[in-house]
């Protein structure tokens, strides 16, 4: 462990798992393009995402808003309305792919072998039924059991998730949970098919910290007793560190920065990664010490040519030629290793790293 | 829950009470001249000493609206023409110009009305809900776009022009007529069609777009997303996630039109000759017969008041978070 991944608002509980080779993929996101056609003209909300994710494997999406991340999950599910989104590229999940399915197929995919935690248990709910009720309805989506055998599998899943008293508690309607309890109900609810794949847009952002730490730890007890790949969307890095194996960092619909978690977090090699590591505030650093990224993130409908965070870049003058804002560089290895890439032009990004930026981080 | 219904009726009562008393004071103690109106253009000194004595015209107000509140509760005695006869409690009154108990005339009058409002309400909810929620579904098609564009020129046109164009030109609808429900059923039905199709059609345009509206906010719900994550049909995340949020707020309106048409149908009655509430009052008005104008007074405020009750214990059903207390 690295002083840098310690450095995170929450300590690092578990070691991540070393990815063995030959280890057969999950999921499987192959250039992915999502846009919506607007009146404005074409939001690119993603393009071109590869990733790879194979089960009991964490992956962590990290971005600010904007990035794609939410996208792109969605897309994973087939969440988005057909009319108004154009999708190409190729996703499959389990061997299945999911771009282009039925709405058949797509019925009797979803919430079974890929279900989703989305990010605020209070609106993600249905205010009109019980929990027990929605969980009950997940169930039998997928399973031909009795309402009875339903309720009973309702409660054990909530059991599971750690809610006390779960017998009365299926009976209770959402606003009769707190806010955490509710985001357990929700967790019950995704994995009550036993999905290979659990999807988590965000899950504790709505959530008070102490309670985020038990969600996390939640998820990740889970995500050992069912087996599942899990991809995690956030824009908390303190939160990557705690959870994720590896870590995929968005900036403008693409991945500039894609590896396993301790050596992303130990020595970024993206000038966007170096920016939102600057920008955690330490809790025990000199207040002021903040280096914010300085600008906002890029329109979806106007994106900057060549690399699309030049604009923002401090380092853009190191790269001859103006290849910044010409060529939008490929997410290949940029060290000696191979496990890893980056989307930037800088040379030796890592030396940079390690002489000018990790002396700022607090 | 119990302790509310019951603080909630006691409320409705005395909204009723002071409703009375003041369309007493407005009608019978305000400086007119109630027995001469009552007793009409034909007057005799005797039918008028009568209506005077039987009233109570004569008594202070504090007498007479006492002695009314007593009539309502215990009944009392009319005198006219000689003859006494006696009103059973609950009595709202004697009619002079039509000789009648108040409470009799408007308890025929209530079933008619309460009858084309209720097949009429049934028409405009079911098939306003339906288009509503269809539109919704596809919303920016042009299926969507004639669903809007009708609503708004049937909402559009003035209520008695389609009622006057209905009871015209679609002849071919059984003769409008009421015949009470359990002396014949279907004659009920048939004699009230064209009232419930013309205050069924008109209403449902104004229904088609709150469900529409309340059904597009409703699909852009969170909630809707997570429905369809957990891979149900997408005709059960409309129905059954969708549709059931989006009826809270239509239902209220609903509880409020019904209310409100109890004690105004009175288009729909006199265009299709039903002897309902409205055309009751509607007469009493033009016949200056006061006391009917009164129990009219009285019954569309009780209607008024239990329909809000109603409204809000049915709140309690449809949406669990609402806990009256």
């Amino acid at each position: 462990m690295t002083d840098q991944t310690v450095r995170a608002p929450q300590t690092v509980t578990r070691t991540p798992r070393t990815r063995s080779e030959g280890e057969e993929a999950y999921l499987e996101v192959n250039d992915l393009h999502v846009q919506f056609p607007t009146a404005d003209g074409r939001v690119q909300a993603v393009q071109g995402l590869s990733y790879s994710l194979p089960l009991r494997r964490t992956l962590a999406i990290v971005g600010e808003s904007g990035s794609g991340k939410s996208v792109s999950s969605m897309a994973i599910l087939g969440l988005h309305d057909r009319k108004s989104t154009w999708i190409s590229g190729s996703i499959k999940v389990g061997g299945k792919e999911v771009v282009g399915m039925s709405e058949k197929d797509l019925m009797s995919y979803r919430g079974a072998d890929a279900a989703m935690i989305f990010q605020d248990p209070q609106s993600s709910l249905h205010p009109f039924f019980t929990i027990g009720d929605q969980i009950m309805e997940s169930y039998r989506a997928h399973h031909n059991v009795s309402k009875r055998a339903a309720k009973a599998r309702a409660v054990d899943m909530l059991g599971r998730v750690g809610i006390p008293n779960p017998s009365r508690r299926v009976e209770q309607y959402p606003h009769e949970f707190s806010g955490g309890m509710r985001q357990r109900a929700m967790i019950a609810m995704a994995l009550v098919n036993d999905p290979k794949l659990l999807i988590a847009d965000e899950p504790t952002t709505a959530l008070d910290v102490t309670v985020q730490a038990q969600i996390l730890d939640l998820i990740a007890d889970l995500q050992r007793d069912f087996g599942s790949a899990v991809v995690f969307i956030t824009h908390d890095l303190g939160v990557v560190a705690e959870i994720a194996d590896d870590i995929l960092v968005m900036y403008g619909g693409s991945a500039v920065e894609h590896g396993p978690v301790e050596k992303i977090l130990g020595t970024p090699l993206h000038p966007y990664t170096w920016g939102l590591l600057e920008s955690i505030p330490a809790v025990s650093g000199t207040p002021g010490a903040l280096h914010p990224i300085p600008g906002s993130p890029p329109s979806l409908l106007a994106m900057p040519s060549g690399c699309a965070f030049h604009p923002r870049c401090e380092y853009r003058d190191r790269v001859g030629g103006d290849l910044c804002a010409t060529l939008k560089p490929e997410l290949i290895p940029r060290t000696a290793d191979l496990g890893r890439t980056s989307r930037c032009h800088l040379k030796e990004p890592d030396k940079v790293f390690e002489t000018e930026v990790l002396t700022r981080l607090p | 829950m119990l302790f509310y219904i019951l603080r909630r009726v006691i409320s409705a009562i005395s909204v009723v009470i002071v409703t009375v008393v003041v369309s007493f004071m407005l009608f019978f103690v305000a400086p007119t001249d109630p027995a001469g109106v009552i007793c009409g253009p034909r007057c005799t000194p005797e039918r008028l000493n009568d209506i005077t004595k039987s009233l109570n015209l004569d008594q202070p107000p504090v007498e007479q609206i006492v002695l009314y509140f007593k009539g309502i509760v215990v009944g009392r005695d009319y005198t006219s023409g000689g003859v006494t006869r006696h009103c059973d409690a609950p009595c709202l009154g004697y009619s002079y110009v039509l000789g009648v108990p108040v409470t009799d005339l408007l308890a025929k009058a209530v079933p008619v009305t309460l009858s084309i409002v209720i097949g009429g309400a049934t028409i405009y909810l079911c098939f306003g809900v339906l288009i509503g929620t269809i539109a919704a579904r596809v919303r920016g098609t042009t299926l969507d776009r004639v669903a809007v564009g009708s609503s708004l020129v049937i909402g559009s046109i003035p209520y008695f022009v389609v009622a006057l164009i209905i009871a015209l030109y679609a002849t071919f609808l059984p003769k409008s007529q009421y015949v009470p429900f359990f002396s014949n059923p279907v004659s009920w039905a048939a004699g009230l069609l064209a009232a419930w199709l013309c205050l069924g059609l008109t209403n449902s345009a104004s229904y088609t777009r709150y469900s529409r509206a309340s059904m597009i906010e409703a699909l852009g719900q969170d909630f809707t997303r997570t429905a369809r994550s957990k891979g149900i049909s997408e005709r059960r995340v409309v129905y059954r996630h969708g549709l059931r949020a989006a009826m809270t707020p239509v239902i209220t309106i609903f509880g409020v039109d019904v209310a409100y048409q109890l004690v105004n149908t009175i288009f729909t009655e006199r265009i299709f000759q039903l002897p309902g509430l409205g055309l009751r009052i509607l007469n009493a008005f033009n016949q200056y017969d006061l006391p009917v104008l009164m129990g009219g007074v009285i019954v569309g405020a009780t209607v008024l008041v239990v329909m809000n009750l109603v409204v809000d214990i049915l709140y309690t059903v449809l949406d669990p978070r609402v806990r009256l207390g």
